[in-house]
């Protein structure tokens, strides 16, 4: 069963040695069209495997759908513990292996179009396939330390999609500072995997998941007892809560976000991909992969998540309200609701019977769909960018404005994601975003009305970007040099299809019968009175930012900025926080610790083997006046010891 | 004969055919001959220890003795397990890559070149103390030569430094050597052979080992470029040519560690247990502070020698866990800091030889002008920082799993401290990555460079093959390193540790 799932790994991994290997034998075209077949198929085969696993096996006996572990291999023996590489099937992979698929294959056609004519088309596309195999890898993983290999792959694909434009020094510091931030957070997932492994005595996920079916049974069975009591109370949160790092640190979760919004420096398609719709959400994969194991075992661990992620979710909207850089906007905003999936996942409550309890959990159930849906529309809105940056090459909104006589297409596929990610009904961010702040309600009305307030600021800032580029004051100087036109074929195509995903997937299938915390079937229903005040709250935004800045001019905006000088200076400067980074790597780390080091090295400790060395040589010279081969001052040497010699005797 | 002496025999054997043939394509024609077969026998040697090793379960497989001195009781004995295996392997990738690295030296340099790995192979083989501290001398001789006619820079001062932070180690060496075999009864200098004498608790008593444990292990551990006694490795490395600093840092300094594991700590089972703990802090030293200051130096070499600090420091770390998990990953460690480290060099060494400068500073842009190196570079540099895929990844996560089967607060803290170098490791290769190959050139006589020719690219295919191959593959060289390494831990762990020597217990 499921043994071809073992392609879709296999295939990417193939075009990019191919790729990687012989690209610059190959013609642009050729090495496009490899990598995007190869991603064609495994969609194909994604799809396949999802309908396979939901429809034709469907759920089994006890009404959940099972895991299944067609390929499972030790990789590396390690004692008692054992690193296995394998695939593992259970409705969150299944759902993930679509969503990267469909975004990967979107993102390989549409860089035909976007990367045209560009050096490194191969590399790019090479790049491309190691990003999706890895991701790929990730998902599927069947322990936590293969999750945490791919993890570090998708980690350096990433980097090298950033620093593609290699000659830039801001695509090089950006690609730095992506990797460094989170290698730096991989090192506490690191630590929080050895553990887990060790006082759970496996990285599997094998029993996370047991414990799903046996419904809160201690499915937990630690190697020896004394681990087990230890790792009841205080190690396993700690555990998790360090594994949360690592994942805070890929998700850009306050305060490690900060290399998010420089990853913009990578070519648009990459940003779409890897930072808006797959890599970054793989730390919410994470601790939904951790789930069971999260409310079973560390409850009031999971209100760290939630802070974080309201944090988060908060600073980045408020920051997205004043940047002028198109993909930073985004970028802003794709943190935002990356933090909205935390919080969901976050505010699950303990089920009241059984553990793993759908009511109490809908936040499981709302993340994984926020997930989904946000992935398909900020992948539209990043692509959606690259056809606007394609058009007046610049990232500015002030180069743009005025942009919808030029690109319909684009205009109404940005248009629509727009509404989805302000959650306007019928799209389908309105019905993830919906769940998430019913889960809120149930946790602490607190939380509930703080994330409504952040989706209202979601709505307002997402329009003031979308005038921003379509409407507003237009930049008729730059049009008349360099008119925009409409993008190619190849990459409206897939605008379109992310469009058409975005206007149906929200209403048309029922996420929860896929996806929930018990794995039993979940049918979604709407809170009204929830739905219907965060309808109006988006709506009243997007009318305050049709007021504010849909027109040619923009008094009420200009006043605004004028008025609060201040804040805006402080939201568009990020609130200062990279200065304070930049601060602490460079003066505290190199400055006061590496540079003391090197010294120390240099003078202190190696000063004492020089000083080991001349001193033996000094020592040699002094005496080597006793050898001086004189035959009168031998005897009188020898007299003089003979001397002293009788003395001593005598006395 | 036993047909492991192949490996000193053919050393030997290309020493005389350098001295005969006359032109530099004869003596390409002897090395590569020779390396060659040098490749070939470590391979077939795998085969045949992997087969071997299936039905035969003594500790050392193939084994032949002669005696050498009679009345002193030394035997010119030899044998395998796992863990040497693996470093035979290692060093003949490396003499056959390193022959490819120094194509145009002359006949001079590839005499000791050759004796240089021929102490190499005899110190692998062998499992008789004395004949191992004489190939290990012979392994350190040529290297005074080899940098002090043929290095670069500092090359006089760098040669002498070496050279005599080396031998102060062998005078603690030797003196740790007689101390073992004088209590052990002053009968046998086999190791196998001393580790299980068993007239008592252990032949050695243990007021002896608490002297000779200490001394042995640090006289290694120079080698090994353990904290404070590492300071020769950037000079050394610095002004060493290519192939030497290759040779150097990918075998030699290997042999640090294993003696470390072979010698002082399965001989000396009870000083390592009650007094391991001064060299864990050590180590632990060595990773954190070889870490930093790589950070901030701006000669290519003193860079990777000062990751080499850090990266051996994780081996020795490794080793003094004494368990089989972090001991199995401290030979992979070897094994993968070997390779990448070599490959390091010879990468540092071509784009040295077109520049002729290692700073980082006044390099720039080097992917447009060289992309193969520039590419292998970054290669290098990600197998270096651990990414999975290459051998690193595989070494550092299995000494960390290892590491953390103690479940004190001492060892706890010291893994996490060896944990925090994985993200340093990123900080300086990627700052160096960033300043030397990406950018534009600023430098336009760099912009006439050539690429790598044909031997280079090679050479460094070779050795990136083979951190691959270690880095997706790692199943048998684990398991294979694992049946060495068993023996060595069992021994060693059944002794407990006394307490009123440990302040961590």
């Amino acid at each position: 069963m499921f043994t071809y799932t073992i392609l879709i790994l296999l295939l990417p991994f193939l075009s990019f040695l191919l790729l990687g290997l012989f690209g610059n034998k190959l013609s642009h075209k050729l090495a496009g069209l490899i990598g995007t077949f190869s991603l064609g198929v495994v969609f194909l085969l994604s799809c396949y495997t999802a309908y396979e696993y939901f429809v034709t096996v469907g759920r089994g006996a006890s009404g959940v759908y099972e895991a299944f572990v067609p390929y499972n291999i030790t990789w590396l023996p390690l004692g008692s513990l054992h690193f296995d590489m394998g695939i593992l099937l259970d409705p969150i992979s299944v759902i993930m292996l679509i969503v990267i698929s469909t975004v990967s294959f979107m993102v390989h056609i549409y860089s035909f179009g976007y990367m045209h004519g560009e050096r490194g088309f191969q590399r790019y596309y090479a790049f491309l396939s190691l990003f999706t195999m890895s991701m790929l890898g990730l998902v599927v993983a069947t322990n936590i330390f293969q999750m945490y290999l791919f993890w570090e792959l998708v980690g350096v694909s990433s980097y090298l999609l950033i620093g593609f434009y290699y000659t830039q020094k801001a695509a090089i510091a950006a690609s730095k500072k992506a990797f460094i931030v989170t290698r730096f957070a991989d090192m506490f997932f690191l630590i929080g995997i050895l553990i887990f492994g060790y006082y759970t005595g496996s990285f599997s996920f094998s029993f996370v998941n047991e414990l799903k079916l046996a419904d809160g049974v201690a499915a937990f069975i630690p190697a020896d007892a004394s681990r087990a009591m230890a790792a009841g109370s205080f190690i396993l949160p700690t555990a998790l809560t360090l594994m949360f790092i690592g994942g805070a640190g890929k998700s850009a979760m306050f305060p490690l976000h900060i290399w998010l919004p420089d990853a913009m420096e990578g070519p648009t398609p990459v940003s779409a991909l890897i930072h808006a719709a797959t890599m970054v959400v793989a730390g919410v994969y994470q601790v939904a992969r951790m789930f069971p194991m999260w409310i079973e075992y560390a409850p009031q661990a999971m209100s760290i998540i939630v802070w974080v992620g309201v944090l988060t979710a908060f600073y980045a909207a408020a920051v997205a309200m004043a940047q002028s850089d198109i993909k930073r906007v985004l970028a802003f905003s794709t943190i935002s609701q990356i933090a909205f999936m935390m919080v969901a996942l976050g505010v699950c409550l303990p089920g009241h019977e059984t553990v793993l309890d759908n009511h109490a959990q809908l936040g499981y159930m709302a993340g994984m769909f926020h997930l989904f849906t946000h992935a398909m529309f900020k992948a539209c809105l990043f692509l959606g960018a690259g056809c606007i940056i394609h058009a007046v090459h610049s990232n500015e909104m002030r180069e743009m404005g005025g942009l919808r006589k030029y690109m319909p297409v684009t205009h109404f596929t940005f248009l629509f994601s727009c509404l989805a990610i302000s959650g306007i009904p019928p799209f389908s961010g309105f019905f993830s975003k919906d769940e998430i702040i019913t889960a809120c309600f149930q946790y602490s009305p607190v939380v509930g009305w703080v994330m409504t307030g952040i989706a209202a600021m979601t709505a307002f800032y997402m329009f003031r970007l979308y005038y921003g580029i379509f409407w507003g004051t237009e930049n008729k100087e730059a049009h008349a040099h360099h008119t925009p036109h409409e993008a190619p074929w190849t990459m409206t195509i897939p605008l379109i299809f992310l469009t058409f995903i975005t206007m149906t997937c929200g209403w048309i299938v029922n996420f929860g019968s896929f996806i929930s915390a018990s794995g039993l079937d979940y049918p979604i229903h709407l809170d009204t009175k929830i739905a219907i005040t965060s309808t109006v709250i988006a709506v009243v935004s997007i009318c305050i930012a049709t007021y504010i800045y849909k027109g040619e001019k923009q008094p009420v905006a200009d006043k605004l900025q004028a008025a609060m000088p201040r804040l805006h200076q402080w939201a568009y400067k990020r609130f200062y926080l990279d200065e304070v980074y930049q601060y602490i790597t460079h003066r505290i780390i190199f400055k006061h610790i590496s540079k003391p080091i090197a010294w120390f090295d240099r003078h202190i400790i190696d000063g004492f083997f020089n000083f080991l060395a001349w001193g033996t040589h000094e020592l040699g010279f002094q005496i080597r006046g006793f050898q001086s081969g004189a035959i009168q001052k031998y005897a009188f040497i020898f007299l003089l010891g003979a001397l002293i010699l009788m003395l001593i005797m005598i006395l | 004969m036993n047909f492991l002496s192949i490996f000193v025999a053919v050393p030997l054997l290309m020493l005389l055919g350098l001295w005969l043939v006359k032109g530099q394509n004869g003596i390409r024609a002897v090395m590569v001959a020779g390396s060659t077969i040098l490749l070939i026998a470590a391979a077939v040697l795998t085969v045949m220890f992997l087969q071997e090793r299936a039905v035969n379960d003594a500790e050392m497989l193939f084994t032949a003795s002669f005696d050498w001195i009679k009345p002193l009781h030394i035997k010119y004995s030899v044998g395998v397990d796992g863990i040497s295996v693996a470093m035979l392997l290692l060093s003949a990738v490396i003499v056959f890559t390193g022959t490819f690295v120094s194509w145009d030296m002359n006949k001079e340099y590839f005499l000791w070149f050759t004796l240089l790995s021929a102490g190499v192979f005899g110190f692998f083989i062998s499992i008789d103390m004395f004949t191992m501290f004489m190939f290990y001398e012979v392994a350190l001789i040529p290297m005074y030569l080899l940098i002090g006619v043929w290095g670069t820079g500092k090359k006089e001062y760098a040669a002498m430094k070496l050279t005599l932070m080396l031998m102060g180690g062998s005078a603690f060496l030797m003196c740790g050597i007689f101390g073992i075999f004088y209590g052990a009864g002053g009968e046998t200098m086999n190791i196998v052979d001393i580790a299980n004498q068993t007239n008592g608790a252990h032949a050695i008593p243990v007021e002896v080992q608490h002297i000779w444990f200490p001394l042995t292990f640090a006289g290694f551990g120079v080698l090994g470029a353990l904290f404070p006694f590492h300071t020769w490795s950037p000079d050394g490395h610095a002004s060493a040519p290519t192939a030497v600093s290759m040779l150097h840092a990918g075998v030699l300094m290997k042999l640090g560690g294993y003696g470390c594991f072979r010698i002082a700590m399965y001989l000396m089972p009870q000083g390592a247990q009650d007094l391991g703990w001064i060299f864990l802090i050590l180590t632990g030293i060595s990773v954190v502070y070889g870490a930093f200051s790589a950070c901030v130096q701006t000669d290519l070499k003193y860079i990777n020698a000062y990751s080499s600090v850090s990266h051996c420091g994780l081996v020795l770390f490794g080793i003094l866990m004494v368990n089989q998990v972090a001991a199995t990953g401290a030979v992979i460690q070897m094994l993968s800091h070997g390779l990448t480290t070599a490959l390091f060099f010879a990468l540092i060494g071509m784009i040295y030889g077109r520049t002729h400068t290692r700073d980082i500073r006044e390099m720039s842009g080097l992917m447009r002008i060289m992309p193969f190196l520039a590419v292998c570079y970054v290669i290098a540099g990600l197998a270096n920082l651990g990414l999975p895929g290459f051998s690193g990844f595989v070494a550092e996560m299995t000494i960390f799993v290892g590491a953390f089967e103690h479940a004190d607060t001492f060892h706890r803290f010291l893994t996490i401290a060896g944990c925090t170098s994985i993200v340093i490791t990123a900080v300086y290769i990627l700052r160096l990555v960033g300043k030397v190959l990406y950018g534009t050139a600023t430098n336009e006589h760099h912009l006439h460079l050539t690429d790598a020719r044909w031997e280079e690219r090679f050479a460094v295919i070779c050795l990136i093959f083979c951190i691959a191959a270690l880095g997706t593959a790692p199943l048998w060289v684990s398991n294979m390193i694992g049946t060495g390494v068993a023996p060595i831990v069992d021994h060693i762990s059944s002794f407990a540790t006394n307490a009123s020597f440990n302040p961590f217990f």
